[in-house]
């Protein structure tokens, strides 16, 4: 079943390039998603194979398996509508590239050796590349540019660190393997200096590819370049990949018995992305560069949630998905928005909801939602945070925490207000775009879970979470 | 064994500093892609001949040495570019900075922890001062191409560290290494055909719509 998920997207690669036709051809991703997200519960529920040397679905492996799935899925439909409205520009290149895109990300959730885990994530950096130059103009090529410069060289030092990894455990005189289970059965008895250097140079490339302050620099210009669609994907789906590589770092530094020194790391990363995200979001005059900072203040949460543990650590895996499914929110919207204004600039896109009234108030929900307000499902789990930081007795984080969530809300909802209330611009002409099942479903689909999770936590899942989060505490 | 493998590591950082101090394109290209194949008869002269080693010597030999070269030097066919004119720092400067790093990767591996075997060798400051000097060509360039050719530097210095370790890489991850390498070539390639297309030039100060 783990090769299937993995295949079944990949073969379908070639079979879309292959389709001669525009109008079907984007109908092959909602079925790639649709089978994709099944075989994934599935496995879940099943609870099959947990010991591959290759491949095999650990918890916190199926969680971010299971998130991406449902988020490409959801994507998947609004794609088919997407696309019928781009016709001009064909889908040759991008459908096959978000189905090799899925692929790649699945390959990530489920690889259980360093070097095939870095393989996959490299390859979701090159299948997302013409993803994000859709649009094909001067702009998008900036974007793309330094989207690939920028992860690729993270990518390579990610690489650097797997292999200072490696040569810790030469120099502690453990036979070297890249293999998980191997490294951290062996943790013990490595080089300290040499694995340490190693996380944080994991910690360094991965977190480029993941969107943490200081190598955030791509993010704004790729989300804010690329279609709505895509940067849902990326926002929710590819961030929480790589969030799940440096937490195959935290899992090798916990089984050494480093757990303190990595989670200090992380909290001050976090830190960092949040306070920055927080500056530039206020009287930012792009929405989607707005969305792609609240992007990277969420990754800072999440790292802030690890980088605590605890209680945090479980919050932080229930916003994980939360995220995920919130962003996938944003920026659907929010590429409706953009079709009917034919712009993303704030001068030019007010009154929303008398143009796209379920756009608009998919996008102010989606606000409400990503900033925390009850009683949506970000509210539980950054609120699970913040316990987790005051029980650590970390009671200035926790206040500089709640400051900068406040100024993040008061930033946002200034430019999420002027985009959605008032009048329309005078003169607008109209842009040819019609709210349709097809597009407006999916992020409904989104919010709804939102709300679910924000009103009702089921056993299951919870138990899921936990167990998710039991593979970063300290094992005795 | 010893000796040649400190022979061609002293060449592989003598090439760092060519590419640092050339002016014209077409040098730079062709240092990295000797760089490339020097690098790729390390695995055999450190590992023997056996078949690990000699697949990883070829692939590296065919896609650094030869493959990859290939591909910058048609890109720079298209567009119809020879000089990298005007680097963002001059030239001297760079070379000293280059030096500065490779001075600095030298004395910093004096300090690191070692495994008995690599005592005396040159393989970490090697790696080191080719990975900075990557990072210094991707900083103070101003050409979309000297950027790859950067990126590319770094990738050597990361695959002579690997050589150290390469009995703990399965040859699959290996191979899905060198072939991402590849794939990442293209694609710049090809992002770097339009932006020539939609800028009529590669220099990448125009890329600078996209900004706070």
């Amino acid at each position: 079943m783990i090769a299937a998920l993995i295949l079944l997207p990949l073969l379908l690669a070639p079979a879309a390039f292959a389709v001669p036709s525009d109008r079907l051809r984007p109908w092959l991703l909602p079925l790639a998603g649709s089978c994709h997200l099944a075989l994934a519960l599935m496995l879940i529920v099943s609870g099959e194979s947990d010991t591959g040397v290759w491949l095999a679905a650990d918890p916190l492996g199926r969680l971010v398996l299971v998130v991406s799935s449902l988020l490409f899925f959801g994507c998947s439909i609004y794609a088919v509508g997407y696309l019928s409205y781009r016709m001009d520009r064909g889908n040759r290149i991008i459908v096959p590239c978000l189905l090799v895109f899925l692929s790649a990300m699945t390959l990530a959730t489920l690889a259980r050796h360093l070097g095939l885990l870095w393989l996959a994530v490299e390859t979701t950096t090159l299948a997302s590349a013409p993803l994000i130059y859709y649009n094909r103009n001067r702009l998008s090529i900036e974007a793309t540019w330094k989207y690939l410069l920028i992860c690729s060289v993270g990518i390579a030092l990610a690489m650097l660190g797997i292999l200072f990894v490696a040569y810790a455990a030469l120099h502690g005189g453990v036979p070297v393997s890249l293999q998980l289970d191997d490294l951290m059965a062996r943790a013990g008895t490595f080089s300290r200096p040499w694995l340490h250097a190693g996380f944080v140079f994991l910690l360094v490339g991965f977190g480029a590819k993941m969107g943490l302050a200081p190598l955030h620099s791509w993010k704004p210009d790729a989300y804010g370049e690329a279609p709505g669609l895509v940067g849902a994907l990326l926002a929710g789906g590819l961030t929480s990949v790589a969030f799940l590589a440096i937490l195959r770092g935290m899992q090798i530094m916990a089984a050494a018995g480093d757990l303190a020194l990595a989670r200090q790391v992380l909290l001050g990363l976090g830190l960092l992305s949040l306070a920055l995200a927080a500056v530039f979001m206020v009287r930012q005059p792009d929405i989607k560069r707005l969305l792609a900072y609240s992007s990277v203040e969420h990754m800072g949460i999440l790292a802030i949630g690890v980088g605590i543990g605890g209680v945090a650590t479980f919050g932080a895996m229930f916003h994980l998905v939360n995220n995920a499914l919130t962003k996938g929110v944003l920026f659907l919207s929010v590429g409706n928005i953009q079709r009917a204004y034919s712009s993303k600039r704030l001068g030019e896109v007010q009154g929303a909801m008398a143009r796209v009234p379920v756009s608009a108030g998919l996008f102010l929900a989606g606000f409400f939602a990503i900033t925390g307000s009850p009683p949506f499902g970000p509210f539980l789990s950054e609120f699970t945070i913040l316990r987790g930081i005051f029980d650590g007795g970390h009671d200035a984080v926790g206040g500089l925490f709640l400051l900068l969530l406040a100024v993040v809300f008061i930033g946002m909802g200034g430019t999420v207000l002027s985009v959605t209330q008032g009048a329309e611009p005078e003169g607008l002409p109209d842009s040819g775009y019609r709210e349709s099942l097809l597009m407006v479903g999916p992020p409904l689909l989104f919010i709804l879970l939102v709300l679910i999770l924000g009103l009702y936590l089921p056993e299951p899942l919870r138990a899921f979470l936990q167990e998710a989060a039991g593979l970063l505490e300290v094992t005795p | 064994m010893h000796e040649v493998n400190n022979l061609l590591l002293l060449l592989v950082i003598l090439l760092n500093f060519f590419t640092l101090g050339s002016a014209r394109l077409g040098a730079c290209i062709r240092a990295v892609a000797i760089q490339g194949a020097i690098l790729s008869f390390l695995p055999v002269t450190v590992h023997g001949v056996n078949p690990h080693a000699l697949f990883l010597s070829a692939g590296a030999l065919a896609l650094k040495g030869l493959f990859i070269p290939w591909l910058l030097f048609r890109a720079i066919r298209e567009v119809r570019i020879r000089r990298e004119v005007e680097p963002l720092i001059g030239y001297v400067p760079t070379l000293l900075l280059g030096a500065l790093t490779t001075a600095g990767s030298f004395i910093f591996s004096d300090f690191l922890p070692l495994v008995e075997e690599h005592h005396g060798t040159l393989f970490i400051p090697t790696a080191l001062a080719t990975l900075f000097t990557g990072f210094l060509l991707l900083i103070t360039r101003r050409k979309a191409i000297t950027q790859v050719l950067g990126y590319l530097m770094l990738e050597n210095g990361i695959f002579v560290f690997g050589i150290l370790l390469s009995a703990a890489m399965p040859l699959m991850v290996e191979a899905g290494v060198l072939l991402d390498l590849l794939v990442a070539i293209f694609v710049m390639g090809i992002v770097l055909n339009h932006i020539n297309r939609e800028f009529s030039t590669l220099n990448t100060e125009r890329l600078s719509a996209l900004r706070e």
